[in-house]
């Protein structure tokens, strides 16, 4: 991926951290986006601890006027992006009957409307350049559901249906659209769960163990490669068998 | 300073992969020059860049040859 510019949103830890690290290992200049200055300097330093090259940006994904001044700084200053990881996302959770719509609205706007924005960001650039490549990070929920996360759900089937509808739009251009769609992997959001309820999931996971963030950053960074031009509109499952869509 | 018919078609042929004779004022982008959606959504993007004014939609779609590009930008976008 040497020379090839990337976004990864979300990248300040966990599965984000992981995929902006696996990319710029492997040549890519990376700009990973935060929602806090904090978040961004934490990327900018992590990047220089591995003698990476990489930049961390503050960036709220519900704001399309920052999206368009990132992508615009990102043009200007490092040169047109060719891949982007749309792996920004919070969770709400509350069963149905209990949630507020701005548990809702916060979901959608956040992890599904985010990716019709920063994908329409980077379009104009990945057309013009010929090549291209949107990966989108999904969840393992979005195919099965899961109790407590309507919204959540809903996003991430969103990202599924959005995904395979760009990837027809955007084919003859060469640009491919994926999804990963991670298991339960051993993040922030995941050692919230009380343990008795982790071990329970453990137990439906045909490998017997959590995800690590790095065995996303792995897929996608295979999306991300020219080794898989001729892979566009999927959904890959990352869930150590959970699964089997 | 080149003008306008010449900046449009220039644009056209870039974007089309066509020759620039091909290009005449009546020819249709889609059933003359073989440009498909996507071909006619980045045309229009292209033109919007270069003359640095909006085409609404509803106009691009009647946007369909050399002549109605160059009527509409010469009415529209002043530059």
């Amino acid at each position: 991926m040497e020379g090839k510019i990337a976004i990864v949103t979300g990248a300040s830890r966990g599965i984000g951290q992981a995929i902006a690290l696996e990319l710029a290992a492997r040549g890519a200049t990376v700009v990973g986006t935060a929602t806090s200055e904090k978040g961004a300097q934490a990327i900018g330093d992590y990047f220089e601890q591995a003698g990476l090259k990489g930049y961390g940006k503050v960036l709220d994904v519900t704001q399309a006027e920052q999206i368009d001044a990132l992508v615009k700084w990102v043009n200007d200053e490092l040169g047109t992006p060719t891949i982007l990881v749309n792996n920004a996302g919070i969770t709400r959770d509350n069963l149905l009957m209990r949630m507020q719509e701005d548990a809702w609205q916060a979901i959608i706007d956040t992890n599904l409307t985010s990716v019709f924005r920063m994908s329409k960001a980077v379009l104009r650039g990945m057309m013009k350049a010929r090549q291209g490549r949107i990966i989108s990070i999904a969840s393992v929920v979005g195919l099965m559901g899961n109790a407590g996360q309507t919204n959540y759900a809903a996003a991430k089937a969103g990202i599924m249906g959005f995904s395979k509808s760009l990837a027809r739009e955007v084919g003859p251009r060469g640009i491919t659209v994926n999804v990963v769609a991670p298991g339960f992997i051993d993040t922030d959001m995941t050692r919230a769960l009380p343990d008795a309820q982790r071990q329970a999931l453990i137990g439906q996971i045909p490998l017997q163990r959590l995800g690590e963030p790095e065995d996303i950053a792995k897929a996608v960074a295979f999306l991300a490669s020219d080794e898989a031009s001729y892979i566009t509109g999927q959904t890959l499952s990352v869930n150590g068998g959970m699964v089997m869509p | 300073m080149s003008s306008i018919e010449e900046r449009v078609k220039k644009i056209v042929v870039e974007q089309l992969g066509v020759e620039e004779d091909q290009v005449t004022a009546d020819a249709s982008f889609v059933d003359d020059l073989g440009a498909d959606s996507l071909d006619t959504v980045e045309l229009v993007m292209a033109l919007e860049e270069e003359f640095d004014c909006e085409i609404p939609d509803e106009e691009a779609e009647n946007i369909q040859t050399l002549g109605q590009a160059v009527a509409y930008i010469e009415e529209h976008c002043e530059k």
